[in-house]
C-alpha cells in the first residue's frame, strides 16, 4: 500500500493547508479534521475529482482512556474518536479521516447522508462506545443483546461484564444475575522504556 | 370494501436458509417484501474487545472463528497489519506459501458458498459435489497445520513451519479391502505440493461438473437471473467489495490493485459481470475459482524450485530452535520473553486489507507501543452487504430474499464478530 504525492498535496490544500492536521505513516495518509467542520470537508472528499472518495470502506471508535498507560504517559487529545476510511475504487487511493469526540459531548454528525454504507457502521460505534450520531435516521443498538446496558467496547467496561444470564427453573424464564466470574489477566500490559 | 393490510413476519434466528443466525423482522405485503430489518449479533463474541486484552500473537487463532469458512485469508490480514507496524517483511518463500493458502482458502469459500447457494434455492446434488473437493483442501491444511479449519497457522514474520515432505495417508479399517484403502490414498503417495499439483490438475473437471449442473440450467436462472440487482451506484455507496463489486462491473481486486506479498508476480484474470444480478456474481465466482487454481498452481510450481526459510531468524518474534535453548543462553532468554510476554509492537496505526474470497477483509490496528494490541478494528466484508440486505430484497418476494442471502455469501462469525 502507498499514496501517491499528488493525493497528499491535494489534501493538505483542502484541508486548509495545516500541515499539524495532515500526517504520513506506514504509506497512509492520516488527516485529523475539527468535530465542527469535518462534514463539509468529507463532502468535498467525495466529490472532488481529484480525491473521489466514493467509498467509506470502514468506520469505527476508538477510547483512548488507558493509552499509554503503562508507559506513564497518557493521552493528551479527546478521549474517544471517530475513524473514517475512505477508498476511491476510479483512483485507486485510500485515506483516513480521524475526528476527535470528547468525553462530556458524545455527538459527533452522521455521515449516513454522504455514504449509505455508514449506517451500520454508526450503529456499531453507538452501540460499543456510546457515541451519538446527529442526523442518523435509525440509531439503535446493532450488536449487543436486546435490553443491554452500558458500552461495552470501552476501556472502563471489564472483560467479563456486568452480568450473566441463566435458565432458572423455579421462575420457568432465563433470568439476568451480576457476573461472578473473577477478571483475570494472564499476560500483563506492558510497554517497554524508550518504546 | 375489506382492507388490505401488511402484516410483519419473523425470519430465523433457527433457519437453515439464513446461514447462522440471522434474525430479520420483514413487513409483507402479501408474498412481496415491503421493508426488511435485518437483527445481528446473535453471534457477537466481542473478538475485538478480547484481541484487546491479549498479546498479539494469542488473537492469530480468533481471526480464523471470524470467517469461518476462510480462515488463512482472515489471519493473513491480522499478521499484515502487525508486520506494517513492525515494518518487516516475512521471507519470499513464506510469502508465497501465504498466496497458495490464501488461494486454497478462496477455493474452499466459493465451494461452500456454491453448495449452500444451490441447496438453498433447491438444488441437492451440487452441495454433494462442493463438499467432495473442499475435503481435499481440508486435508491441505490439516497437512500444514495440524488443524481441517481454524489452522493458526500465519504468523507476523512468516508462517510457522515449512510444507510437510510427506502427505498423510489413510490407515483405512478393517471392514476395508486393501484396494479401496490403495484408492484413496492414491494422490498421497507423495509430499503436500505432489498432493496439492494432483488437485489443481483435477479441480478444472469438477469445475465444469458443476457448470453442467448449474450454469445452463432452467431452474438455476430463473430463480437468479435479475434477483438481486445491484447497480454500480449503489454498490459504491453501500460499501459493496469483492464478488458484490466486480459482480456490478467494477474491474477491482486488491490482489491487482493494492498487490500485497507476491501477487504482483503471478498471472490471473479478474472476472467483472455486467448486470450485477444474482447470476452474474454466480458466473464472477465460479469464474474466481478457476483462476485461484491458476495462481495455486505457480505457487507450487515455484515453492518446488525455491527452498529457503519460511520464518524471519528474528527470536524477537519467532521461537529459537529447541537445541538452541539447551545450549545457548541467549535462546532461552529470547524463548522465555516470547512465551511470557510476547513482542512490542511500536506506537502507530495502520489499516492494512486483503481480497479475502468475500471481498476486501480490513484489520485497523492501533498500538501503543505495549505487547498487546489497543484497539483492533475488523472491518468484515459481509458485514457492509448485510447492511443493504434491505435495498436488496425490496418488492422482491419471500422466496428471493433467501437467494439475495445465498449471492451475499453471508458469514456469521465475522459480521457479529
Amino acid at each position: 500500500m502507498g499514496y501517491s504525492q499528488a493525493l497528499l498535496t491535494r489534501v493538505k490544500e483542502l484541508s486548509g493547508d495545516n500541515d499539524s492536521r495532515v500526517s504520513v505513516r506506514n504509506g497512509e495518509i492520516t488527516i485529523e479534521p475539527d468535530r465542527g467542520s469535518f462534514i463539509p470537508l468529507l463532502k468535498t472528499l467525495k466529490s472532488d475529482p481529484d480525491t473521489c472518495f466514493e467509498q467509506l470502506i470502514d468506520l469505527c471508535g476508538v477510547d483512548y482512556q488507558r493509552y499509554g498507560e503503562e508507559a506513564g504517559r497518557p493521552w493528551q487529545g479527546d478521549r474517544f474518536a471517530i475513524v473514517y476510511h475512505l477508498l476511491s475504487v476510479s483512483r485507486n487511493q485510500r485515506l483516513r479521516v480521524v475526528v476527535g469526540v470528547p468525553e462530556d459531548d458524545l455527538k459527533v454528525e452522521s455521515v449516513v447522508e454522504i455514504w449509505r454504507a455508514a449506517d451500520w457502521y454508526e450503529r456499531e460505534a453507538f452501540d460499543l462506545y456510546g457515541i451519538l450520531f446527529e442526523g442518523h435516521p435509525d440509531l439503535r443498538r446493532l450488536l449487543t443483546d436486546y435490553g443491554f446496558v452500558g458500552h461495552p467496547f470501552r476501556k472502563d467496561f471489564p472483560l467479563s461484564g456486568h452480568v450473566q444470564m441463566r435458565y432458572s427453573e423455579e421462575k420457568k424464564r432465563v433470568v439476568y444475575e451480576p457476573v461472578t466470574v473473577e477478571p483475570r489477566v494472564t499476560v500483563p500490559r506492558v510497554i517497554p522504556k524508550g518504546a | 370494501m375489506t382492507e388490505i393490510r401488511n402484516y410483519t413476519m419473523n425470519f430465523g434466528p433457527q433457519h437453515p436458509a439464513a446461514h447462522g443466525v440471522l434474525r430479520i423482522v420483514m413487513e409483507m405485503d402479501g408474498e412481496v417484501i415491503e421493508r426488511l430489518d435485518p437483527h445481528i449479533g446473535l453471534l457477537h463474541r466481542a473478538t475485538e474487545k478480547l484481541a484487546e486484552s491479549k498479546p498479539y500473537n494469542h488473537s492469530i487463532g480468533y481471526m480464523d472463528r471470524l470467517d469461518y469458512v476462510s480462515m488463512m485469508c482472515n489471519e493473513h490480514a491480522y499478521v499484515m497489519a502487525i508486520e506494517a507496524l513492525l515494518g518487516v517483511r516475512p521471507p519470499v518463500r513464506a510469502s508465497y506459501i501465504r498466496v497458495m493458502f490464501d488461494e486454497i482458502t478462496r477455493i474452499r469459500n466459493h465451494l461452500m458458498w456454491l453448495g449452500a447457494h444451490a441447496l438453498d434455492i433447491g438444488a441437492m446434488a451440487v452441495f454433494l459435489y462442493a463438499f467432495r473437493e473442499r475435503e481435499d483442501l481440508m486435508d491441505c491444511y490439516e497437512a500444514v497445520s495440524g488443524a481441517r479449519m481454524h489452522a493458526t497457522y500465519f504468523r507476523p514474520g512468516g508462517v510457522y513451519r515449512d510444507l510437510p515432505s510427506e502427505m498423510p495417508q489413510y490407515a483405512g479399517n478393517a471392514r476395508e479391502s486393501k484396494k479401496d484403502i490403495a484408492r484413496r490414498n492414491e494422490h498421497r503417495e507423495g509430499s503436500l505440493l505432489d498432493f496439492i499439483d494432483g488437485f489443481t490438475e483435477r479441480f478444472p473437471g469438477c469445475v465444469d461438473e458443476y457448470e453442467t449442473l448449474l450454469t445452463d440450467n432452467r431452474i438455476w436462472k430463473q430463480r437468479t437471473v435479475n434477483i438481486g440487482i445491484v447497480s454500480p451506484e449503489q454498490a459504491l455507496q453501500s460499501g459493496f467489495t469483492g464478488p458484490m463489486l466486480r459482480g456490478s462491473g467494477f474491474e477491482w481486486d486488491l490482489r491487482r490493485k493494492e498487490p500485497y506479498e507476491v501477487y504482483d508476480q503471478l498471472e490471473f484474470d479478474i472476472p467483472v459481470g455486467t448486470a450485477g444480478d444474482s447470476y452474474d456474481r454466480y458466473l464472477v465466482r465460479v469464474e474466481e475459482m478457476r483462476q485461484s487454481n491458476r495462481v495455486i498452481r505457480q505457487c507450487s510450481d515455484w515453492l518446488r524450485r525455491n527452498p529457503g526459510p519460511v520464518m524471519l531468524d528474528d527470536h524477537k518474534l519467532s521461537p529459537p530452535a529447541r537445541t538452541g535453548m539447551k545450549e545457548d543462553m541467549e535462546s532461552l532468554i529470547n524463548h522465555f520473553k516470547l512465551f511470557t510476554e510476547g513482542f512490542n509492537v511500536p506506537e502507530g496505526q495502520v489499516y492494512r486489507a486483503v481480497e479475502a474470497p468475500k471481498g476486501e477483509f480490513g484489520i485497523y490496528l492501533v498500538s501503543d507501543g505495549a505487547n498487546k494490541p489497543y484497539r483492533v478494528k475488523i472491518r468484515a466484508p459481509g458485514f457492509p452487504h448485510l447492511a443493504a440486505l434491505d435495498e436488496m430484497s425490496r418488492g422482491h418476494m419471500l422466496t428471493d430474499m433467501v437467494a439475495i442471502i445465498g449471492t451475499q455469501d453471508i458469514v456469521f462469525g465475522e459480521i457479529d464478530r
